[in-house]
């Protein structure tokens, strides 16, 4: 099984300011994994570095023992690694179902035909099938920019699933939605995680929903890494329940 | 299907226009609106595969426009050209030209890729002034341009020219059509649309801009070529911006969102253009002034207002 996600030394700087500071950190293959931390915490650059959209100041990234530090994002994506992001980052024009395709065509490099129609058959089906399994299909002819709010962000979810990633990563995947739209959003995320059999890893600021589903939590503070574990071991870190759970969430 | 529909239509078009034209009235006022209507229409239609489809604002279209119409003139007026391989041979020269401006403009974002094309426009216009001994300056291309028949299409009678370039308007029209229904027309609004995530996907912004460019630019060409036939002769203000200006107000008029929008804007103008020059000298007073109520009044074109404006109303029915 194939998936597994190595950071070693990681460390990135814009001048003096210490975004990511030696983070060190593994995720096996098929696991499903939280990173949590205060703001600025260095969560959103943890994933750039890893997807290539930052270079890296030091320390190197592995995907399945191959390194990918310093490649172009392209190659990342298509050596397996997909995003989704904080705020949904689509093709507001395309209706969803052509959304997908476009971004499989993409992908494949299929989009420099003139004479054939998009989407070809085959393309679509495939389509269909990334639609079904994030329950976008009874809004497939819907324009991504007539979508509400989490289903955009579970379109942008369906765009980087398309691309057939070992690796997911997920920016925040609630944030902006009220408490029961986070639920429904974080349920359909589990099942996807559990039908692809893929290595999950998402940033997220809701405690309860991190705690529930997550296998194992990832702390960072300053960049740093302060604490790893399952969500039992990560709630009784007296480190983390001073530097971020607070109080409230004590015990 | 699509394209199979699209053909039948514009071959329909066709021949209802060729009936009309040659049985029905005769009149030399619908041949000559025809003539204009073709090559202005092809003009604004490539136009919008850059703006409507692209997201790339040209302000330096007139440029492909006016190096069809020159290259098509000199070539005929050697006398070694038949039409059809002069018509090709210009529209080749014009993809090149718009090969070389693409490049070094396609890679600017938006006002940039604006002001530059229409430098490169004008540097055009200035090279066609004073290169007076190819171009005649000024003056324009002088002597006319001899047109000799070839397949039984005498394009020195108006009407056999009408018909001629409503057949080029038409054909383009169902390539340019077939290219915005294909992957590549696809990839074009993926980068208008989203740049940044197109790129993170695998697209090439520069390599899919570029080609859109030479396309538009060739089409351009294509029209520049119907005008230099209309007028037996080619004009520097053919490369002049008024002329790129016309077109985006053609587009304005029309829509940038439907497909035959800009043909429909294209139609608009010209009336407008005839009616109020028959009345008034100040033509270009109340021009502006009925694009100012169109743009601000509608903040669309009149077929993006009508097309959104039917599907709300269907979209209500239950």
């Amino acid at each position: 099984m194939s998936g597994r996600l190595e950071l070693q030394g990681l460390r990135k700087s814009f001048g003096g300011v210490v975004a990511t500071d030696d983070v060190t950190l593994g995720f096996e293959p098929g696991t499903l994994s939280a990173i949590i931390g205060p703001n600025g915490a260095g969560k959103t650059t943890l994933f750039h570095l890893i997807t290539g959209k930052l270079p890296v100041t030091a320390g190197r990234v592995l995907l399945d023992g191959a390194e990918i530090t310093g490649l172009d994002r392209r190659e990342i994506v298509r050596r397996g690694i997909g995003r989704a992001f904080q705020v949904a980052n689509l093709f507001p024009s395309f209706s969803v179902q052509d959304s997908l395709a476009a971004a499989l065509m993409a992908h494949a490099g299929r989009t420099a035909g003139l004479f054939s129609t998009f989407p070809p058959p085959d393309v679509q089906r495939q389509a269909e099938e990334v639609m079904e399994l994030c329950g976008l299909t009874h809004l497939s002819r819907t324009e991504a920019r007539h979508l509400s709010h989490g289903d955009q962000k579970l379109l942008d979810i369906a765009l980087a699933l398309a691309l057939n990633p070992k690796v997911l990563l997920l920016d925040e995947p609630t944030a902006g939605m009220g408490p029961d739209e986070r639920w429904r959003m974080i349920e359909r995320v589990y099942r996807l995680w559990e039908a692809r059999k893929l290595t999950l890893i998402f940033i997220e600021h809701d405690m309860d929903i991190v705690f529930k589903i997550a296998q194992s939590v990832r702390v960072l503070r300053y960049g740093a890494v302060l604490a790893e574990g399952t969500p039992e071991e990560v709630r009784r870190n007296p480190a983390v329940v001073e530097a971020y759970l607070g109080a409230e969430h004590a015990l | 299907m699509g394209f199979g529909r699209d053909s039948a239509i514009a071959l329909a078009v066709l021949l209802v226009f060729i009936l009309l034209e040659f049985t029905g009235l005769r009149s030399a006022g619908l041949v000559d609106f025809a003539i204009r209507f073709a090559t202005f229409g092809l003009l604004a239609l490539s136009l919008n595969l850059l703006i409507g489809s692209a997201g790339l604002v040209s302000f330096g279209h007139a440029a492909y426009f006016g190096m069809g119409a020159y290259s098509f003139g000199l070539l005929m007026q050697t006398g070694a050209w038949s039409v059809p391989a002069a018509i090709l041979a210009a529209v080749a020269m014009t993809a090149l030209l718009a090969l070389v401006i693409g490049a070094l403009c396609v890679r600017l974002s938006e006002i940039y890729f604006a002001f530059l094309t229409l430098a490169f426009q004008m540097l055009l216009h200035s090279l066609i002034l004073s290169w007076i001994g190819l171009t005649g300056g000024d003056q324009g291309l002088m002597g006319g341009i001899p047109k000799p028949p070839f397949l039984g299409v005498d394009l020195a009678r108006q009407d056999h020219l009408a018909a001629f370039s409503l057949f080029c308007l038409v054909a383009s029209a169902v390539a340019l059509r077939q290219i915005l229904r294909s992957p590549f027309g696809a990839a074009l609004r993926m980068l208008r649309d989203n740049p940044d995530r197109a790129a993170f996907l695998g697209l090439s912004v520069f390599r899919y801009r570029l080609a859109a460019f030479v396309i538009a630019g060739s089409f351009a060409g294509l029209a520049g070529v119907l005008m230099s036939l209309y007028v037996s002769g080619a004009f520097p203000s053919f490369a002049f911006w008024t002329t790129s200006g016309e077109a985006i107000f053609m587009i304005m008029l029309g829509g940038v969102s439907v497909f035959l929008g800009p043909l429909v804007g294209t139609a608009i103008f010209l009336m407008l253009n005839d009616w109020i020059t028959a009345v008034t000298e100040h033509h270009g007073l109340f021009l502006g002034i009925i694009l100012l109520i169109i743009v601000l009044g509608l903040r669309k074109g009149l077929l993006d207002f009508a097309v959104e404006h039917w599907r709300a109303r269907r979209g209500n029915q239950p």
